[in-house]
């Protein structure tokens, strides 16, 4: 395989694991399907590429993307605890109207960022004698372990604790002194601040922002968590936060290499979408599969330790 | 002081299934009171906790703790000064996340901030309330809590209900899901963390063992359909034994036998 598609597949990988930090916040620790990503990712590419394409700084444009996926996972939030619809309904509703919301932001469906100067290019600046081939992929690794630390220590607090809790024992923590619908606020602002910021390096990275970019990013942040999570087994947040990542990078490594060599067994472009589906579907049942397996050979090997299966240091 | 006035709550109000599991209920609790709390199922003694901790709320009537009017406010400002032990000890704990993390949640009831949750101190104090427990966690501090036994894990819910110094300690059935041996043990401890903060706790434990009812604590109520029925102490309660109670209990099954006879009739 060329050492080009490699590298694409390690810049993707990390941008779009920033989302899939987001994903991980929502879907594994807060236990809150969150839809609201399909919209959010799309709204920070549609406010970075609006405010770079009219001239401003870039640097500002990418933290207004942050800002707004804040405020994005706020609505959810809020018709959620407040309305008290479900957790989907709250999200399809929200990724709906930010729909509407990203074409009023970026006036037209599509905003070029060819010959403009990106965020990217600012630092490029910096270091003129770096290859650009190298520069972008340690940009976003160093970027997504600051943020990976950020969040391990988010998570150590008081705050961040009683997030986990809010997903573990709702009831419990309750009734520990613990507003959850505060907890639940806090989880989701703060992950569709991160998808929004995502969506706003990717514009950035690729060039342009498109109304339709969002659709499928719940799926393939479920499918990198879901990859991530059964790879790397050590149930902690430190650990959880790098398997999410590294759940990222082979995700997007599987889909560069469909989409360059899946002709070959007769994919078209349009299938990916399919492909990211079948993953997540296969990497949902690994699990089940597995157990049952195990069940099967246990009976076999007259092993007595069934119970010992489920128990929570192993959880998918 | 915890007074309750005239606590009534519905469910499924104004449908076909309206049931009244609270009607018109007044109790009146002294701080250092060990209340046990008896009668058949369905006669509302679930509800009631749940009413005095803001898991429900009450469609009328008033709950005051020292004073203050707790009636409507929401159970996370209630736990302030509740802390609560669960029939179920799934309920009590979160599975996945290990000891000190769930001890170290319900040591800080007030707002949760963006300080650091554990550190070498706070580590220190969970390990010697852990280690006067007696079960043997003080030394599987980042064990995760779903690998504990159900005994193992309703007595962190205790300590956990303790630790912080309430006012009201709320017990339902909590011994009751668990085999002989540990329910004994939990008992034991639930009384000695009680006795710790003799004069200055008030405790409800709702029980269907009656010689639980009457060995444990210094008071009895016996709840039928949402009423208190029967509220004994000191000399009186002395002289009451289980068969006495066990009359109550059949009494009652008449008169509903009586009743349904006449509305059937
Ligand atoms: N969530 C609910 N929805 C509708 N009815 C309820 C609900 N919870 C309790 N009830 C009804 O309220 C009444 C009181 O129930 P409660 O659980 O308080 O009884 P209990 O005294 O705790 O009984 P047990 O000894 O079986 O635990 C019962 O008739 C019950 O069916
Ligand atoms: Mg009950």
């Amino acid at each position: 395989m060329p050492i080009t598609l490699l590298l694409h597949g390690l810049e993707q990988g990390l941008i779009f694991g920033i989302m899939v930090l987001g994903v991980f916040i929502t879907y594994k620790i807060l236990d809150f399907p969150d839809l609201t990503v399909d919209g959010s990712f799309p709204l920070g590419a549609a406010v970075a590429a609006k405010v770079i394409f009219t001239g401003g700084n870039p640097l500002w444009g990418t933290f207004l993307a942050l800002i707004a996926g804040f405020l994005a996972g706020m609505i959810t939030a809020l018709l959620h605890t407040k309305l008290k619809l479900t957790n989907l309904l709250s999200g399809i509703l929200t990724m709906t109207l930010l729909y509407s919301v990203n074409l009023r932001i970026m006036d037209k469906p599509n905003i070029p960022l060819l010959g403009k100067v990106t965020l990217l290019e600012q630092i490029q600046n910096y270091f003129p004698n770096i290859s650009l081939n190298y520069l972008i992929p340690f940009f976003f690794l160093f970027l997504i372990i600051i943020l990976k630390l950020v969040l391990d220590l988010f998570f150590s607090t008081e705050i961040g604790l009683a997030i986990i809790a809010t997903g573990d024992n709702e009831q419990m923590i309750r009734s520990l002194g613990t507003n959850t619908d505060m907890t639940k606020l806090i989880g989701l602002c703060l992950s569709n601040a991160l998808v929004a910021l995502s969506g706003a390096f990717f514009a950035q990275y690729s060039g342009f922002a498109d109304v339709n970019m969002g659709l499928g990013t719940i799926v393939a942040g479920l499918a990198s968590v879901i990859i991530g999570i059964s790879i790397i087994r050590i149930p902690t947040i430190f650990w959880r936060t790098i398997a999410v990542v590294v759940g990222s990078l082979i995700y997007r490594l599987i889909l560069i290499i469909a989409l360059r060599y899946g002709y070959k067994l007769g994919f078209e472009p349009g299938d990916l979408k399919l492909i990211s589906v079948l993953l997540v579907i296969i990497a949902l049942s690994i699990p089940l599969i597995k157990s049952r397996i195990d069940f099967l050979t246990s009976f076999s090997l007259g092993r007595k330790d069934l119970q010992n299966k489920n128990h929570p240091g192993e959880e998918v | 002081m915890l007074v309750i006035k005239g606590l009534t709550k519905y469910f499924a109000k104004n449908t076909p299934h309206e049931i009244l599991a609270i009607n018109n209920f007044n109790l009146r609790v002294k701080k250092g009171d060990f209340i046990t709390i008896i009668g058949s199922n369905g006669a509302g003694k679930s509800t009631l906790l749940d009413l005095i901790a803001g898991t429900l709320q009450a469609d009328q009537g008033e709950i005051r703790l020292d004073g203050e009017v707790i009636t409507s406010q929401p159970e996370y400002r209630r736990a302030r000064w509740i802390g609560r032990v669960f029939q179920n000890p799934l309920l009590g704990t979160a599975p996945y996340m290990s000891i000190e993390e769930n001890l170290v949640l319900s040591l800080k009831r007030e707002r949760k901030g963006l300080r650091i949750a554990l550190n070498k101190k706070i580590r220190e104090y969970l390990r010697e309330e852990l280690s006067e427990l007696g079960i043997g966690l003080e030394n599987d501090l980042t064990k995760k809590v779903g690998l504990l036994s159900g005994g193992q894990r309703q007595a962190m819910t205790i300590l956990m209900a303790t630790m912080f110094k309430p006012k009201v300690l709320l017990l339902d059935e909590h011994t009751a899901a668990l085999d002989p041996e540990s329910s004994k043990k939990i008992l034991k401890i639930t009384q000695e963390l009680v006795e710790e903060r003799k004069g200055d706790l008030i405790t409800l434990m709702v029980t269907h063992n009656m010689k639980q009812a009457l060995e444990v604590g210094n008071r009895t109520i016996m709840m039928d359909r949402g009423c208190n029925i029967l509220d004994i102490e000191g000399e009186e309660r002395e002289k009451v034994d289980i068969d006495y109670l066990l009359k109550q209990f059949s009494k009652l099954r008449q008169q509903e036998y009586i009743e349904d006879r006449l509305v059937l009739g």
